[in-house]
């Protein structure tokens, strides 16, 4: 387990970024992924008392704050409405309520974890991440960045026309996902987000839904853990592409 | 079957322990226990086969905190087994406290001591070892005969003859044999051969291993500790620690679940050791982690059965080869692999005319086996099971007429089962039952349900035993108290399974009280009478019997007492619930009285203490029967819905024999489709916490429905055989089957992943 | 650190290292129905209320709880009394030790959701491991007092 030396509850954007700047200095969400490391940690800084904890929505987006948990994802009556239930599908079977009640959504994103069915199902939407320095940017930007010491603040969703499915194979229900697949179709554009595959989800898109189950398996890389191989992956990329395209069609 | 109506007997009462629990009274060995011990942690080594060269703990015993770090130098020298067995135990003495040699990657190399658990924690990563590295026996196929030994050491030492050579990494092995095997084969139209493996799975109790250990007032060792075998648990501390019996003494409270992984001795050792040390308590709590790798898992096995069998569906002949992997110390290895054949190959006495069943187990270097639930019965009857199931869809038959053809039936004599005759058995008519409530043949019939989606079903039988013939003893002391309630004491160990609330419910039955009238206590080696433990399948049965002598004997001794009372003979009088009459007349005397009486100038004791034991271990039967929905494309199954019927002669206790069978098929659930045991480099298994290794949640079992075929098995208290162990063995072969139906595919190795399932199906 | 929060409806503080984790804390405050069962957030054994929510003490850090309000099976036990004795009668309980994590995420669960479904229940329910029961007969025990609120 992580060791840690301190604990401070930043007061401003400004004071968690400032301290964010030690390298021996952690930001923390909700600690679930964090603490199972071995590592050692100066300080822990918190950001619970600064607001963020909320989703905003209005006509044109959804601006939810990093330490939204997934709970208040799987709940959030527009959210599902927007993306048809698919953010719901997304984060209802990681691992109980009370895990969801913890995680945040920003240290889903933030970790750019492989098995993250929340990087996964935003990044098959029309999302963004807001950084306290960097500003805002594509979330598809932003999966492929290196960690750096900025603050991430919100994720943004923008309210682009559209429809979305979200799908996951798990050997057992609350488990990693084997691979989980998110697909919207957003302006007209198919988006194919694909996760856990072993590593962090990886996006592909097309104008095109003919052929294009067989593109996202064909283009999507694919390794092996204890969860599956690589051509188990790749299969399962097919299969579930497939089904989830014919269940968009319906939408 | 009819049966006699019962008061107490057969009804579904509460746990006695029920509310407590539900509420969350401080019950466990944790939260009983001083808050101010010692806490001990084990150094566990990285290498699974590797000598210690030196070992280094000067710089972690300047730690502050740091009480102290004891190493291979520190312990006495002779070797022991922490198995939960009776003596002289057929499990090799092959371990040492803290032995130079590190045998799996996970073996404790150092014993710290500290004041809290950072302090411990600190102090182990400052422990310098040099280890030689040698090269290690992973793959248990190659075990036997291997250059490379696991116990080369020259005192290893077998209490029993079992067909072990520790030069030849052999723990046991054996072959039987019975009828002309050869020659029914030959004449056989069909001979089916296949090899099965199951894997090392881990009982995964919620309550880690944890053990608690103290000098009390008396400057005696007193243990608290998770276990299912106190009595066992102060032999084996007092062998290696060279301290008396009588020094020693062993409590349970309440436990956090065993399944057999508290009938070894997993940590007691280490906590005992620092307090004769240190003069101070000590507390051992293991992480889900040292659960997972150095805990007592299932043997892992490998079968192979050759079944030969008419074209019109006879099964003639079994030749059944076991091997098992005892990993790195010998725990149940020469017992738990028996069970794969003598548990398996009886089902189909009926027919089987010949049979052969033979057997190795070796050391690896993996971590070491222990008993689980189904104790190699699980892995035999998976393999025959299995093989009938494909026999029958080879001979297009169906698979639950087949076995109408070979099962065992009442009144049989069961050659592979050392002869014992079924006098209690209704698997025909579990078969019978199940059949009908399930509509097996309606839901067996393989269905497309669209989408890739199929929907099928599977069957498979087991048996298990009440008890170990011959061995297992069970005592119950029972106490009159002055307001005519009674005080039951016993060693077994309620582990949850509710044997605490069944035996005061035979009380309650027999002495014509309420249950609630019976307070239980168990288990205390200073306090109960003698029992082996809860294992075996067999605390209903021997203890159950046990309490049945201790209260007609109770009875005699009360009717004696009331006897002298009323000043006429023994037999002039009779028991009457709350109190003695004496037969054609209207004096009587209360049990209230005839406690106060037994106070007051008396020699008979108002309390018995009886013992039992059973040349025989009644087998419980069981048919179970599962209908799932397979998706070809991903190769997921969703378990829909699985019905057993299970002959356990009588439920004691309904409600707990039903829970005790969802509980069991839902483990073997797990075992067939989730749980999975892999092994990095190093020998140490992957999954090693509960975010790798997958139990199933409430999400993945479908619905269960329990039913009892009733049977009366005279040597059993009212009937009763057991129910704990068998309701484990028929999930794997059933879902191996209905998933055979759907695909076409039989898997013979579990976990059957959906990988395996969709992989397997596309080629 | 210092932190006050509190525990069962009472004002408690207490000194904490940065990385103690609730769990700790709260045994070491006599809450000793919480249970830790894994290291890894996955049994649901060591469930507690803060600020109302299910969450898993063993891996919210204890400073976490400073300013809030936690409760622990010890302090519901009239909420739990409700409802234990259905599950009682089913057997349910068997060893007992993942017992306190789900019945306090049964609390949760009704006050969020008075009258659930099975499949509710189930859904709901699923971070809390068992290892004995099997689940059908905890689920048995919650429907049976369900049934019996209605009547």
């Amino acid at each position: 387990m992580i060791t840690i030396q301190n604990y401070v509850r930043a007061r401003s954007v400004e004071e968690a970024w400032q301290l964010n700047q030690n390298k021996r200095n952690r930001i923390f969400g909700g600690m679930l992924w964090l603490r199972l490391g071995r590592g050692s940690v100066n300080t822990a800084i918190d950001l619970c008392d600064l607001g963020l904890d909320t989703i905003e929505e209005n006509e044109e987006q959804f601006s939810i704050g990093a330490y939204v948990t997934l709970r208040d994802i799987e709940l959030h009556k527009g959210l599902n409405t927007y993306t048809c239930g698919a953010a719901s599908n997304a984060v209802k079977d990681i691992v109980g309520v009370q895990f969801r009640n913890m995680a945040t959504v920003g240290g889903s994103i933030w970790g750019r974890f492989g098995f993250s069915d929340v990087l996964t199902l935003f990044l098959s939407l029309d999302s963004y991440v807001e950084l306290y320095k960097g500003g805002i940017i594509p979330l598809c930007q932003f999966v492929s960045m290196k960690p750096d010491r900025d603050v991430l603040l919100r994720l943004i969703v923008k309210k682009t026309p559209g429809k979305a499915v979200y799908t996951s194979m798990r050997n057992q229900r609350t488990d990693f996902p084997v691979i989980a697949l998110a697909l919207s179709k957003i302006n007209g554009e198919y988006r194919a987000s694909v996760g856990a595959r072993p590593n962090r989800a990886f996006l592909v898109r097309s104008d095109n839904a003919e052929g294009f189950a067989q593109l996202v398996a064909n283009t999507v890389p694919t390794g092996t853990n204890l969860r599956g191989s690589a051509a188990y992956r790749t299969h399962l990329i097919r299969a579930l592409c497939d089904r989830a395209l014919a269940e968009l069609e319906v939408m | 079957m009819e049966h006699k109506e019962y008061k107490s007997v057969n009804k579904s009462v509460r746990k006695k322990d029920a509310m407590q629990l539900l509420l969350g009274k401080p019950v466990y060995t944790n939260d009983v226990v001083p808050r101010d011990a010692l806490v001990v942690k084990l150094l566990r080594s990285p290498h699974a086969n590797a000598i210690i060269e030196s070992i280094n703990t000067d710089t972690a015993k300047k730690v502050p905190g740091v009480v102290d770090i004891f190493t291979w130098e520190d312990v006495p020298k002779t070797r022991f087994a922490i198995a939960g067995q009776t003596f002289p135990e057929p499990s090799p003495y092959d371990r040492l406290i803290l032995d130079r040699h590190a045998r799996f990657s996970g073996d404790a190399v150092a014993i710290i001591a500290a004041e809290t658990e950072k302090a411990a924690l600190k102090a182990m990563k400052l422990i310098k070892v040099q280890y030689r590295v040698l090269e290690a026996v992973l793959d248990f196929r190659k075990a036997k005969d291997n250059p490379v030994l696991v116990h080369p050491e020259e005192d290893w030492f077998p209490p029993c003859e079992v067909g072990g050579d520790h030069m030849r990494n052999l723990v046991a092995s054996d072959d039987e044999r019975y009828g002309d095997v050869e020659g029914i084969m030959a004449q056989c139209d069909v001979v089916l051969e296949r090899t099965f493996h199951t894997k090392a799975y881990n009982q995964a109790m919620m309550e880690n291993f944890t053990c608690y250990a103290n000098f009390d007032r008396y400057g005696r060792l007193h243990v608290i500790s998770s276990t299912q075998i106190v009595f066992h648990t102060r032999r084996i501390l007092s062998r290696a620690l060279g301290l008396p019996k009588s020094r020693i003494r062993v409590e349970k409270p309440r436990i956090g679940g065993g399944f057999g992984a508290k009938q070894t001795a997993v940590c007691d050792v280490y906590p005992a050791f620092v307090a004769m040390k240190t003069g101070r308590p000590a507390m051992i709590t293991y992480t889900r982690e040292e659960s997972q790798i150095a805990g007592s898992p299932r043997h892992e096995m490998e079968i192979t059965l050759r079944l030969g069998a008419t074209s019109d569906g006879r099964i003639r002949a079994m030749d059944l080869y076991t091997l098992s992997n005892t990993g790195a110390y010998g725990e149940h290895g020469p017992t738990t692999v028996g069970l794969s054949g003598h548990k398996a190959l009886p089902l189909y006495t009926g027919s089987l005319e010949a049979f052969r069943f033979r057997y190795d187990v070796v050391y690896t270097n993996h971590q070491a086996a222990g008993a689980y639930r189904g104790y190699g019965a699980t892995q035999g009857i998976f393999a025959v099971e299995s093989a009938v199931n494909e026999l029958a869809e080879k001979l297009g038959m169906d698979a639950t007429a087949i076995r109408d053809m070979n099962m065992v039936r009442e009144g049989m004599v069961m050659p592979a089962y050392y002869n014992e005759v079924a006098d209690a058995c209704a698997l025909d008519r579990c078969m019978d039952h199940c059949r009908r409530i399930f509509n097996w043949e309606e839901r067996s019939k393989v269905r497309d349900m669209g989408n890739g989606k199929v929907r099928t079903a599977g069957v498979a039988m087991a048996m298990q035993g009440s008890c170990i013939s011959n061995v297992d003893v069970g005592s119950a002391t029972l106490k009159l108290s002055e307001d005519g309630t009674y005080n039951l004491i016993i060693g077994a160990a309620d582990m949850g399974t509710g044997c605490d609330t069944i035996l005061a419910q035979m009380v309650a039955e027999l002495m014509d009280c309420n249950v609630d009238d019976v307070a239980v206590f168990g288990a205390d080696t200073d306090v109960s009478p003698y029992d082996s433990g809860s294992y075996a399948s067999s605390t209903t049965y021997i203890t159950g019997q046990a309490v049945v002598k201790a209260c007609n004997q109770l009875k005699t001794r009360i009717c004696a007492i009331a006897a002298g009372m009323m000043g006429c003979e023994e037999d002039e009088v009779e028991f009457a619930s709350t109190c003695v009459r004496r037969v054609n007349s209207d004096d009587s005397v209360s049990l209230t009285d005839i406690a106060y009486k037994a106070q007051i100038g008396n020699t008979i004791p108002a309390e018995s203490t009886a013992t039992h034991t059973s040349p025989v271990s009644p087998p419980p039967y069981m048919v179970g029967m599962v209908e799932i929905e397979l998706d070809r494309l991903t190769g997921k199954v969703d378990v829909l819905d699985y019905m057993a019927v299970i002959d356990c002669g009588i439920p004691i206790n309904p409600a707990l024999a039903t829970i005790q069978a969802e509980g069991g098929i839902v483990q073997g659930i797990g075992h067939t489709l989730m749980e999975n045991v892999t092994y990095d480099q190093s020998g140490r298994p992957a999954e090693a916490s509960f975010m790798q290794y997958k139990i199933p949640t409430r999400l993945d079992v479908g619905r269960l429905k329990i039913e009892f075929e009733h049977s009366y098995e005279p040597t059993g208290p009212f009937g009763a055989k057991s129910i704990g162990e068998i309701v484990i063995n028929t999930p794997a072969p059933a879902i191996a089957h209905a998933i055979a139906r759907a695909t076409g595919v039989w898997h013979s190795e579990l976990p059957i992943t959906p990988e395996k399932i969709a992989m397997s199906a596309e080629k | 650190m210092e932190i006050r929060f509190k525990l069962n409806g009472k004002a408690v503080t207490a000194s904490v290292d940065a990385d103690t984790v609730l769990l700790d804390l709260l045994r070491d405050k006599g809450c000793l129905s919480v249970k830790r069962g894994c290291d890894t957030s996955n049994c649901g054994l060591c469930t507690v209320l803060m600020d109302g929510k299910p969450v898993l003490s063993c891996s919210a850090l204890a400073v976490r709880a400073d300013g809030r309000e936690i409760f622990t099976l010890e302090g519901l036990q009239e909420e739990a009394s409700d409802f234990a004795g259905f599950i009682a009668d089913q057997g349910a309980d068997q060893c007992g030790f993942c017992n306190p994590g789900y019945v306090v995420n049964t609390i949760a669960l009704l006050r969020e959701n008075p009258d659930p479904t099975d499949d509710d229940i189930r859904a709901f329910l699923a971070g809390n491991l068992c290892r004995c029961s099997g689940y059908e007969g905890q689920l048995r025990g919650i429907r049976n007092y369900l049934n019996s609120r209605k009547a």
